[in-house]
């Protein structure tokens, strides 16, 4: 029995259209959901952003033509956003792509006893939620009673106010972000562990040592992997807002430094109901993102290695 | 070790021959690496997990105990006393003639104080300051604080709450991307090709594009202040979930499917008792991974239950039960593990079905 259509004549045999038909059927959930939650959000999403919506008073909305993208120039916080995103991802961005490859690494090794309980305990935090996990971290980086600078103390290190510092405010935010890497680090372990041995054998017997087999056979056999954690954490980054909305009670504190892109986005549209306008900074985010995404699916074809050679 | 002579009789193992002196040179050479490379790998964990520790021993501290470890020990503990004639006084370690005495301290000075041994009665005058002397601890957790929180941020009634939305999300996220994974794996529809690209696009796709006018519908429609925009979309399938489910269907053996066909069975029927049933490792895995996900929920959560407190999750109602008391630490440890507790058990019970499902997602890409 075929399981692909068979033509007759142009017109679809009566099972291969029966086929067809409970095809649709499966496939509707997505379908429906596509239309009524993503395909049109993003149309009215669109429409709001020409207008002067306000979840407040929705009787009295009118068309304001390019006004908030016009706005989006003056207004100070989005400069003021977007740097601080910036200058996050640009400190976080580089850790959250080697970080998990240096662990990897180091759970791969041949010579550690215990794997399976390392590779449990490492992935575990990335389980906890993130309210809970925010609030732990905000005690161990306390500035007098936290743990972090009392052990810093008892090595005659005087730790800094990580959480009021603008200097140590970003630290602070990439160290609580290490609780999420638990998933990067496990499927780049994964593509590790699948390397064929093989080629390991080979450049043995051609005299390549360990850092040598490290650059030219893992790295680029776990390539896709580190191109899906980055493209991951790209998104992740457009979509940070917990954690300094927590911290910081959605001030910004200290100074402007937490004053994250979606902190702006979220008060605009939701504490002033400003919707039209947030509507605006959306689509200036989704622009950022789709660049960003689009250069890094640009530049894969360089760098990322596809074994069965079907991509790239 | 040295049996005489004759090398050529020494079984050969891995290139080197044992019982000889490379032999066991090597052996201790792995065993160094061995241990310096697990030793390292431990201090590494132990550093990552610290905060839990931290979170655990605030958690069973009262506020003096709090107050008391600012400089003091670490661990819930109270300074041990005894009755001497009638009167409570603290234990103390007192160094006396090159030996430490657990002594009671019954008259301070300046200078020098008057200690008397609890077991002999003997009193003892003792040179020196006593503000300098370590008093003896006991270890007294405290877990006044889990009944504090318990009652404060309703407890049961958040975690009824969280279980609900995630429970019921689970059912229906199961339910529609099984429904959906099976129809991009198994049917032949026109442009299956493009609408897959559709669905894997919209995991680059930022939520907040979406956001605003999903808020501003499910206003319009009276849904906002209730559990049904947390609980409803996920009855229409995710990118995330199908990949996975897809990937994992696609691997059956199609034979199985058609020897069901042949003995009559519809594509519901081939669903539910050919394809389901082999891939219940995976299925677990997707319900495992959005209970995780709903219990760590809490942008959403916060905009639909604004303003009803009664129908918070634990994530929401912890965060605004801290804000009101953001300045005591063990009251906020105690929440923190009220509320990771239930996803952290679920994972070390499940780990296995947990972590295969990740691996397919990420490898299979």
């Amino acid at each position: 029995m075929s399981t692909h259509p068979s033509r007759t004549g142009g017109r679809l045999s009566p099972l291969a259209r029966e086929q067809r038909l409970w095809g649709w059927v499966f496939l509707s959930p997505w379908l429906i959901g596509f239309v009524a939650f993503t395909a049109l959000p993003i149309v009215a999403s669109l429409v709001f952003s020409f207008t002067d919506f306000k979840l407040t008073s929705p009787e009295d909305v009118s068309f304001v033509g390019l006004g908030n993208y016009r706005r989006l120039f003056v207004d100070p916080l989005v400069k003021v956003s977007l740097g601080v995103t910036f200058k996050f991802a640009l400190i976080s961005l580089p850790i959250a792509v080697v970080l998990p490859v240096a662990l990897a690494s180091l759970l791969d090794s041949k010579w550690l006893v215990g794997k399976p309980l390392f590779r449990t305990l490492f992935y575990m935090p990335y389980v906890v939620p993130v309210v809970s996990a925010i609030f732990i971290w905000q005690g161990v980086l306390n500035n007098s009673s936290g743990w972090l600078n009392r052990i810093l103390r008892s090595s005659g290190v005087l730790g800094p106010n990580w959480l009021d510092d603008v200097n140590w405010i970003y630290p602070a935010l990439v160290i609580i972000g290490l609780w999420g890497l638990g998933n990067a680090f496990l499927i780049t372990l994964a593509s590790m562990q699948a390397v064929p041995t093989a080629y390991y054998e080979a450049a043995l017997v051609d005299g390549a040592g360990p850092f040598a087999r490290f650059r030219h056979i893992t790295l680029p056999m776990i390539s896709p992997v580190v191109f899906y954690n980055l493209v991951l954490s790209i998104i992740g980054l457009m979509r940070y807002f917990e954690v300094p909305f927590i911290l910081s009670n959605g001030t910004g504190r200290p100074g402007s430094s937490t004053m994250f892109f979606n902190i702006h986005f979220y008060k605009t549209s939701f504490v002033f109901f400003d919707m039209g306008y947030g509507s605006a900074l959306a689509w200036l985010l989704f622009g950022v993102t789709m660049v960003l995404t689009g250069l890094l699916f640009y530049s894969a074809r360089y760098w990322v290695f596809y074994a069965g050679g079907e991509r790239g | 070790m040295a049996v005489a002579g004759r090398a050529g009789t020494y079984p050969r193992i891995g290139g080197s021959y044992a019982n000889t002196p490379a032999y066991y040179r090597r052996g201790l050479r792995r065993m160094a690496f061995t241990a310096s490379v697990t030793l390292f790998a431990a201090m590494l964990l132990s550093a990552y997990l610290m905060p839990f520790a931290y979170m655990l021993v605030t958690s069973f501290k009262d506020r003096d105990q709090i107050v008391a470890s600012a400089t003091g020990p670490v661990l819930p503990v109270d300074p041990l006393t005894v009755e001497v004639n009638g009167r409570e006084v603290p234990l103390y370690r007192v160094p006396i003639e090159g030996e430490v005495r657990q002594l009671a301290l019954v008259t301070p000075g300046r200078r020098e104080s008057v200690f008397v041994d609890p077991d002999t009665g003997e009193e003892v005058t003792w040179e020196g300051a006593w503000r300098t002397l370590d008093p003896v601890y006991v270890f007294a957790p405290r877990t006044g604080n889990f009944a504090e929180v318990w009652r404060g941020i309703d407890f049961p009634r958040l975690l009824f709450n969280t279980a609900f939305i995630a429970f019921t999300g689970t059912a229906g996220t199961i339910l529609s991307c099984v429904m959906v994974a099976y129809a991009f794996a198994r049917f032949p529809l026109p442009i299956k090709g493009t609408l897959f690209m559709v669905l894997i696009a919209t995991i680059i796709l930022p939520k907040q594009v979406l956001l605003v006018p999903t808020y501003a519908f499910f206003d319009a429609i009276g849904w906002t202040g209730t559990w049904l925009p947390l609980i409803v979309p996920h009855f229409f399938a995710n990118a995330f979930n199908v990949f996975l489910l897809r990937q994992y269907f696609m691997q059956l053996p199609r034979e199985l499917d058609e020897a069901a066909m042949i003995d009559g069975a519809g594509p519901l029927r081939v669903l539910t008792s050919v394809i389901v049933p082999q891939s219940y490792p995976v299925i677990i895995a997707v319900g495992l991974f959005h209970v995780v996900f709903a219990w760590n929920d809490y942008f959403e959560p916060l905009l639909y239950t604004l303003g009803r407190p009664g129908l918070q999750p634990l994530s929401v109602g912890i965060q605004q039960y801290n804000f009101i008391y953001s300045q005591q630490p063990h009251l906020i440890q105690a929440t923190a593990l009220l509320g990771m507790v239930v996803p952290v058990a679920l994972f070390f019970f499940s780990q296995r079905f947990f972590m295969r499902g990740i691996v397919i997602t990420g490898v299979e890409k």
